[in-house]
């Protein structure tokens, strides 16, 4: 069985500050972490092949510093890693990143699976997964919770789809996206974290991927950000003052007033 | 090359673009900031350099030839046999976007049995469709996203939209990305705000952005179809238009003017999966339909909070809704999210609790009637969209409150 589960470097928090001077965002420095369900991924990855042997791929498309979080998924117990990284890949939208990302997996022959997150916590846009289906032609199953059995051909996982669980059946290869509790992440072992410093992070840019430059970063992305602005609100509202139990009186009072 | 570049001339070395940025692709050497190899061309430094020496390019692309382009589609899906909520919503503002732009409005619709599809159909006629393209067949049954993605390809490599919209349900979510990379095509996910720009029909799509506390505004200029997902509850349906379907109750000659047009699904496409089972999850209803709701933030301070909030919802007769953190930690379902990224809700009260009020929060709660706010730090963006402020701590606010509606009950 090859598997490559897809892995994307995000800021460690998703909370910015804005600087009230010259309202810009700031960021500290902070170093980014792989996107909380990609590890799930990887861990749903490595149980797959702790029972049916095979080969498990983090791929990760990002800037050079990605190739740590490659190397923290050897440690754990991955095979190896591919980092795509060019400045011919920045500026990428979901298209272009599809793109490239497809291109690299599909590079030595279709693996039989492909794992992403369910979606990345900086965006949230979720639509990487069902794209690289798309692209490689493989089926999808969005919102992985549980494998139930993977076997040569096919795979049998529960899937959430407003408000239900399904239990759905996609012959391989597939592209699936999971949730946090499809699997907790092991952590690394002494010798893994020896793995991941000797493994092997092959490095690509756009051209070695076999990518063509016109459909990659910003130039292949169709969608472009024309304006970004903070939303303006009207304070209006009414200040409730006085101590915790003179508010407490008064919001009894505006609900009353509300008749609900 | 496109990407980021610096007008030498113009550029300060303050620094201050080094300091938004999240992925050291920029730094300042020698009085001038410089483009590393980690610039991810995000653009947040462009907005945040004073003096205007920031300014990402991009090389004209050779795109379709536009004219072609014609309609806006609203993709409406059809769950057992009944037509999605979301998709009367898609269909009120697509009537809007369709009438500045004086195009027609078509509802794409499939579905596995006759039943009920006359009167999907005239939903659809009746929120402002101009037509309806329908297609009944038993193979649309478990609403699989690549047979669904296949058909709406075909049909619009043939007919060109100019612009189609989806409900950003799981469903949809699936869906619409396999639609777009198969056309090859722009995608904009969870638009808070859609608008036509008349001249060019380009769709201007708002959401928020890049986990800032900020919106972005982004267009598909160069390809067509420009596609969209809208989150349910984020728009209003037309309330009349319900009505109208009610009196007319699923009457069968719904195409008087041949509104309706039914096609046929190719006959190789079969689903990529295999249903096995399906068990509900939710547990109840949700909270996107209560009346009332008090919606939890990281500011109730411990789960152990919890529970005082819940009674204070159950107190006020609503249903208790939460923050991203709280679902991150733990201590709420997923289903009671509410955001951006998780439900929308239009209650007639909502009380928030310990909530900063982020520009992802505020998205899902635009439908609130009235909004009484606690919050300790008087500066909270989520007063800016209260109806009362209440500065104060939020346990020992809602403690006195619930005090005192216990005493009346
Ligand atoms: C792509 C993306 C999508 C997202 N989608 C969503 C979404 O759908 N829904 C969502 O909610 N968030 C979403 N978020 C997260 C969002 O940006 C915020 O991080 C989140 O809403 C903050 O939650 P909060 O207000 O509970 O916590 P915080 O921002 O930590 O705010 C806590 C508040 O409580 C106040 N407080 C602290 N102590 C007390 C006290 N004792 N009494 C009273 N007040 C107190 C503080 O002043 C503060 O204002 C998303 C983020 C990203 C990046
Ligand atoms: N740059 C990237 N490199 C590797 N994987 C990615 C990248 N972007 C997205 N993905 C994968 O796609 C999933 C969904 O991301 P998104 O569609 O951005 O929400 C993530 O959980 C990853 O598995």
């Amino acid at each position: 069985m090859r598997i490559v589960v897809c892995m994307k470097a995000v800021p460690s928090t998703t909370e910015v500050r804005m600087d009230p001077v010259t309202h810009t965002i700031v960021r500290d420095g902070r170093q980014a972490v792989v996107n909380p369900f990609d590890a799930s991924g990887l861990e749903v990855a490595l149980e797959i092949r702790e029972r049916l042997g095979g080969h498990v791929s983090a791929l990760s498309m990002g800037i050079p510093d990605t190739v740590r979080l490659l190397r923290d998924a050897i440690s754990r117990g991955a095979d190896d890693g591919l980092l795509l990284s060019d400045r011919a890949f920045a500026g990428a939208d979901t298209l272009a990143t599809s793109y490239a990302l497809s291109r690299a997996i599909a590079r030595g022959g279709m693996p039989d699976l492909v794992v992403c997150g369910k979606m990345a916590v900086d965006g949230d846009t979720a639509q990487i997964g069902p794209e690289l289906a798309g692209a490689l032609g493989m089926s999808c199953v969005t919102d992985v919770r549980e494998i139930e059995h993977v076997d040569e051909g096919h795979i049998t996982a529960r899937r959430r789809r407003d408000g239900a669980l399904e239990l759905v059946e996609a012959a391989l290869p597939c592209v699936i996206t999971v949730a946090k509790d499809a699997a907790t992440p092991r952590m690394p072992s002494i010798a893994g974290v020896r793995r991941g410093e000797a493994g092997t992070v092959e490095v690509l840019d756009a051209e070695a991927a076999g990518c063509d430059p016109a459909r990659c970063g910003l130039d292949g992305s169709p969608t472009q950000v024309v304006r970004s602005f903070v939303p303006e609100r009207s304070a209006t509202a009414e200040r409730v003052e006085g101590t915790s139990a003179e508010q407490a009186e008064r919001i009894e009072q505006i609900v009353e007033g509300m008749a609900l | 090359m496109s990407g980021l570049s610096v007008n030498a001339d113009k550029c300060v070395g303050c620094g201050i673009c080094v300091r938004t940025c999240a992925s050291e692709g920029i730094e300042v050497a020698g009085r001038k900031a410089h483009v590393t190899d980690s610039c991810i061309s995000c653009g947040m430094c462009v907005d945040a350099c004073p003096v205007g020496a920031l300014s990402i390019e991009k090389d004209a692309g050779a795109g379709a030839d536009l004219s072609a382009y014609h309609d806006l589609w609203v993709f409406c899906e059809v769950d057992d046999g009944a037509l999605a909520p979301v998709a009367l919503e898609l269909m009120a503002k697509g009537r809007e976007l369709a009438d500045a732009r004086g195009c027609r409005l078509m509802g794409v619709m499939g579905q596995a049995d006759a039943t009920d599809a006359d009167a999907n159909a005239q939903a659809l006629l009746s929120s402002g469709a101009d037509g309806v393209i329908r297609c009944v067949d038993g193979r649309l049954r478990t609403n699989d996203a690549e047979l669904f993605a296949r058909w709406v390809c075909d049909l619009a490599e043939t007919r060109r939209p100019e612009t189609i919209l989806y409900g950003a349900t799981d469903f949809g979510r699936e869906l619409a990305p396999q639609v777009a990379v198969r056309l090859g095509t722009g995608l904009t996910a969870d638009c808070t705000v859609l608008e036509m720009d008349v001249e060019q029909g380009l769709l201007q799509q708002t959401r928020p952005a890049f986990g800032g506390n900020l919106m972005a505004t982004i267009v598909c200029p160069t390809h067509r179809p420009q596609m969209a997902t809208v989150r349910p509850g984020v728009f209003q349906a037309n309330p009349d238009a319900a009505e109208k379907t009610a009196a007319c109750g699923g009457a069968t000659d719904v195409s008087p003017h041949g509104a309706v047009e039914d096609v046929a699904l190719e006959a190789g496409l079969e689903p990529s999966l295999r249903v096995l089972g399906r068990e509900d999850a939710t547990g109840g209803d949700s909270i996107t339909s209560a009346d009332v709701l008090v919606v939890v933030g990281r500011g109730i301070g411990s789960k152990k909070n919890l529970p005082l909030m819940r009674e204070l919802a159950e107190l006020l007769g609503g249903r208790l809704g939460c923050t991203r953190p709280l679902v991150e930690a733990g201590w709420c379902d997923y289903s009671c999210q509410v955001g951006q990224t998780g439900v929308s809700v239009a209650p007639k009260l909502l009380v928030s609790v310990g909530v900063s009020g982020a520009i992802q929060h505020l998205a899902g709660i635009g439908g609130a009637e009235r909004v009484i706010a606690v919050n300790e730090d008087p500066a909270a963006p989520i007063f800016g969209v209260a109806d009362h402020a209440v500065v104060g701590d939020a346990v020992e606010v809602v403690g006195a409150l619930v005090e005192r509606l216990r005493a009346r009950v």
